[in-house]
């Protein structure tokens, strides 16, 4: 049940506690965190999920797979080494205190 | 113990007429059955019509395989009508591969460079409905909207393209049972099977459309080349009635919720997720199957290899276990997660370029009709995998 701390782009910090096995996109939908489009559902197949994880938390997480990396180029937002997909990042207790950055924009 | 036992049965036909014109009590009745049920008249299917079950269901490829065939229809057993689509009746690694081509094809980025061409087509065929004052939804608009804008894109010749119409309705009818909509759907596709063919090659496709990208990719050696016209003809099936149930079943939606109507002319920014909602409300794909490769569980309940899963889209789209007043078209509502477009692997490699068409049409009327009025009552054309309609007339009542 890790706690995460959703940053808008308008500086607000938005915090929730998220299900073990879910992703960051669903924990952020189900809260209706604004920012988080996820048009399609978490398939990687629309881009509007995007984040920015935060620096201290990058390395922490599995490396993106081709359809995600894909993907990432199609963001609306400028696309940072940071960038991820929240629908492709699975929670879990080693990702208690994580902070993601919601971009400006998703389409 | 036989734990089959537990699988309520039920003794409905999802194919029979009144169910496929009037789908939802059926869906309620078979939720409230179970998170999976039996049929009595399919005896090697299971059917999930919750939203956990069918989208859990869509995400473990592995276990539930499309290879199998994703209509009624066990490829194991039987000959498929058609050679194996090589992405939507694929396995990885073959799907993997040829998906990479088309999602690239058809990615976000590459809709960022049809919206334009899209919009301005949009904004044209809104003009001349609202001259004409009464139109026919599904005529008029919903079905020559995505004939004039996807074959462009894809490249096809104009002449003849009411032949996609009949191959959509056939490639989703063979989706189902060898019933009479099958049966005449076949018939009609008779003279129209070479058209097919034909306008999958290369020398009918446009350079640089959506199907010359596919030989590009054939000479780019990831394919080869007599996948290439397979790959094309998937654009053919899956990009035409789709998008036209889709647009007429957004036009049913609004132009009975004449206060959603009301809230997207008020505000067109709101025509995106008004579009989606209507895929919520009334998916334009009610049904997929996929196969169990093995002896496995669905909700803790066992499932023999090779069982077909019938899994019902329309059902977990208004499964009340996922969404809060599920029968109501509310287009202020979130509907992130619905499984219109399926999920998973597998999920609609297209949805960008439906979202567009859907997003641009529905700009487009919001701009220039004030009120959207039932001009008498609609036609449902039957199919046994699509929610369509046949006429839909509408008077439109300009800004």
């Amino acid at each position: 049940m890790p706690d995460i701390t959703f940053i808008l782009a308008d500086g607000r910090e938005l915090g929730l506690t998220a299900e073990d096995g879910v992703s960051v996109m669903a924990a952020a939908t189900g809260a209706g965190i604004p920012g988080i489009v996820a048009e399609c559902g978490g398939s990687a197949m629309c881009a509007t999920c995007h984040v920015y994880v935060d620096e201290a938390w990058i390395d922490q997480l599995p490396a993106p797979l081709a359809n995600e990396l894909e993907m990432l180029e199609c963001t609306a937002a400028d696309r940072q080494p940071n960038s991820r997909l929240s629908c492709q990042i699975k929670l879990s207790p080693a990702l208690q205190g994580l902070v993601v950055r919601v971009p400006d924009r998703q389409q | 113990m036989n734990e089959t036992a537990n699988i309520p049965e039920l003794d409905i036909d999802p194919y029979a007429d009144a169910n496929l014109l009037d789908p939802y009590p059926m869906h309620q009745q078979m939720r409230e059955a179970g998170p999976v049920v039996k049929l009595k008249p399919y005896p090697s299917v299971v059917a999930c019509a919750r939203h956990e079950q069918v989208h859990a269901v869509f995400n473990d490829h592995a276990t539930f395989i499309s290879g199998a065939g994703v209509g009624l229809t066990n490829f194991n057993l039987e000959k498929p009508f058609r050679p194996k689509s090589l992405i939507l009746e694929a396995d990885p690694p073959l799907h993997t591969q040829t998906r990479a081509i088309l999602s690239r094809i058809l990615s976000p980025k590459a809709v960022m460079g049809i919206r334009a061409t899209f919009t301005a087509a949009a904004e044209a065929l809104i003009d001349r409905c609202v001259a004409q004052g009464s139109i026919d939804g599904i005529q008029d608009l919903a079905q020559r909207y995505p004939l004039k804008v996807f074959p462009d894109a894809v490249g096809v010749e104009d002449d003849g393209r009411e032949n996609l119409l009949v191959y959509g309705d056939m490639v989703f009818n063979s989706m189902g049972p060898r019933n009479a909509l099958l049966a005449r759907s076949a018939e009609r596709m008779v003279p129209v099977t070479e058209w097919i063919m034909t306008h999958c090659q290369r020398e009918h496709l446009r350079p640089g459309g959506f199907g010359d990208q596919i030989y590009q990719a054939a000479d780019a050696g990831e394919i080869t080349h007599e996948q290439a016209p397979m790959l094309v003809r998937s654009f053919l099936s899956a990009g035409v009635d789709t998008t036209i149930n889709g647009l007429g079943n957004a036009l049913f939606a609004l132009a009975h919720h004449p206060d959603e109507y009301a809230r997207l002319q008020a505000d067109p920014t709101l025509a995106r997720p008004a579009f989606e909602e209507a895929l919520r409300w009334e998916s334009t794909a009610q049904t997929f199957f996929r196969t169990a490769v093995r002896d496995c569980e669905i909700a803790g309940l066992p499932i023999a290899e090779n069982t077909k899963v019938l899994c019902m889209l329309a059902s977990a789209n208004r499964d009340p276990r996922k969404w809060p007043d599920p029968d109501r078209y509310d287009i202020g509502r979130r509907p992130s997660g619905h499984v219109a477009f399926g999920a998973g692997i597998h999920g609609c490699v297209g949805q960008a370029v439906a979202r567009l068409e859907g997003e641009v049409v529905l700009t487009a009327l919001a701009r220039r009709v004030k009120r959207i009025e039932v001009a008498g009552p609609h036609t449902r054309r039957l199919n046994n995998t699509l929610r369509a309609l046949d006429t839909l007339p509408l008077r439109l009542i300009p800004v």
